[in-house]
């Protein structure tokens, strides 16, 4: 079957793979990753394995899924934080960061005071394993790990056509709500300050968000789009559980755009996700 | 000395305005404006003279009411007649250019008779500022105003995340499923 899209005259290719418990995907426009001795598409697998390397690597030391993780074992008080490694204490220190530029709407700690990085592990992957393709020469690329996006370049090398990303209906999973170009404006992707796209909802697993009081979240759902994924991912999460406050809150202090939906269904938008 | 007393309360609340306009707020210039007097005569100052006969200065004098704790305010008090001994005397005091989260603010309180009477602004925000800075809000839509796609638009879905099985049945795995 000769893999084709219907996304217009352009040709994309596709690598998954399973990780942090969800599914990766890399995106390519045809032809923009060299040919190797192993194929037409050596090159596509060789990035994908390189991108699925950043994911197992981070997996491997931030999951509480894992008994053997280094968070594991600091979750047990089998290690301390002074003990752990250099990129578990920077983590660490970015997500206390983050807890304090958010008010607390964003925590690295579980209600029951294990010490939980899931929240921006997912987005630190995504951006590292970006620099990894970059490094191999591949600038063309739209990476989406369970529905957290950053993109590079263009889905039509060479052109200034921006990546358009959909966002799910929480109400009906199988339709989309809404679009966001990513990657473009007057200056393309060079100059965007809309690379990255992060969903939360405050009725999935794995999630990771916790809301003050037993009312239940505001928002169902929000995306945030930001100049990068981790700013979005934690964004998105925080404004889940901060509400309309921490709603207002994001959009007064980061150049953002935010499509929040109410439990209700109504939809509240920054201007970008206008029509 | 009622006079004095109820200018002197006018200007302690002129202050708490004053001190409430700046609260949180960054103050980036205590210069201010200078108000015409509308009188010939009249003055001004932190003590609240307002109303002596025959003192001088229709650009008013600067002086700290002492209660907004910052910035004082300048203005000038027109006498409404020649003696301006009057307890229907009118001030007017500009308070000092204050950066809001909306841009420059600038506001003047007219004082008469020991109450606040007016409050104008001055200086209202530069509007290239405001718009930019109060539009970037989140606002109520509609479904049919947001940016719309059908999944054959898009290359990617963003969603709350899935769970590996959840991406079986999921719009990115059918995406992915064309491009493989």
């Amino acid at each position: 079957m000769q893999p084709t899209s219907e996304l217009g005259s352009s040709a994309l290719r596709a690598r998954t793979f399973g990780s942090m418990g969800t599914v990766v995907s890399l995106t390519v426009p045809a032809g923009a990753v060299p040919e190797t001795a192993a194929g037409a598409d050596g090159g596509l697998d060789d990035a994908a394995a390189a991108v699925e390397l950043v994911f197992a690597r981070m997996d491997e030391a931030f999951s509480l899924y894992r008994p053997d993780s280094e968070a594991s074992r600091l979750a047990r008080g089998e290690l301390s934080l002074r003990e752990a490694s250099a990129g578990m204490r920077d983590r660490y220190a970015d997500a206390l960061n983050w807890r304090l530029t958010t008010e607390g709407a964003f925590s690295p700690e579980r209600p029951d005071g294990v010490l939980d990085l899931s929240g921006i592990i997912k987005g630190y992957a995504i951006a590292q394993a970006g620099e990894s393709l970059r490094s191999r020469g591949i600038t063309e690329w739209c990476l989406n790990a369970g529905g957290d996006v950053l993109v590079m370049g263009s889905p039509v090398p060479g052109s200034a056509m921006s990546w358009t990303a959909g966002v799910v209906d929480p109400q009906d999973r199988s339709a989309l709500l809404s679009a966001f170009e990513l990657g473009g404006g007057p200056g393309g992707w060079e100059t965007s300050t809309r690379r990255a796209l992060a969903t939360s909802g405050s009725a999935e697993r794995g999630d990771h968000i916790w809301t003050a009081g037993t009312g239940g979240a505001e928002f169902i759902q929000v995306s945030v789009a930001a100049a990068d994924i981790v700013t979005a991912d934690v964004l998105a999460t925080a404004i889940v559980a901060g509400g309309a406050a921490m709603l207002d809150r994001a959009t007064d202090h980061w150049d953002i755009d935010v499509l929040a939906v109410r439990r209700n269904g109504q939809l509240l938008a920054t201007p970008g996700f206008r029509a | 000395m009622r006079t004095r007393a109820a200018v002197s309360a006018a200007l302690a609340s002129a202050g708490i305005l004053i001190a409430g306009w700046q609260s949180g707020i960054h103050v980036a210039d205590i210069g201010s404006t200078v108000a015409s007097a509308a009188g010939s005569t009249g003055s001004t100052g932190p003590s609240g003279t307002s109303g002596s006969t025959g003192s001088s200065g229709t650009t008013g004098s600067t002086g700290s009411s002492g209660t907004s704790g910052s910035t004082g305010s300048s203005g000038s008090s027109s006498a409404g007649g020649a003696t301006g001994a009057s307890a229907k005397a009118v001030a007017t005091y500009d308070g000092s250019v204050v950066q809001t989260r909306f841009g420059s603010v600038q506001v003047q309180i007219t004082v008469q008779a020991g109450k606040i009477t007016d409050v104008t602004a001055l200086r209202l925000t530069d509007a290239e500022r405001k718009s930019e800075q109060i539009s970037n809000r989140a606002a109520p839509l509609l479904r049919t105003e947001v940016l719309n796609a059908q999944s054959a638009d898009v290359q990617t879905i963003s969603g709350a995340t899935v769970t590996s099985a959840a991406y079986l049945n999921s719009l990115q795995a059918a995406l992915d499923a064309a491009n493989l």
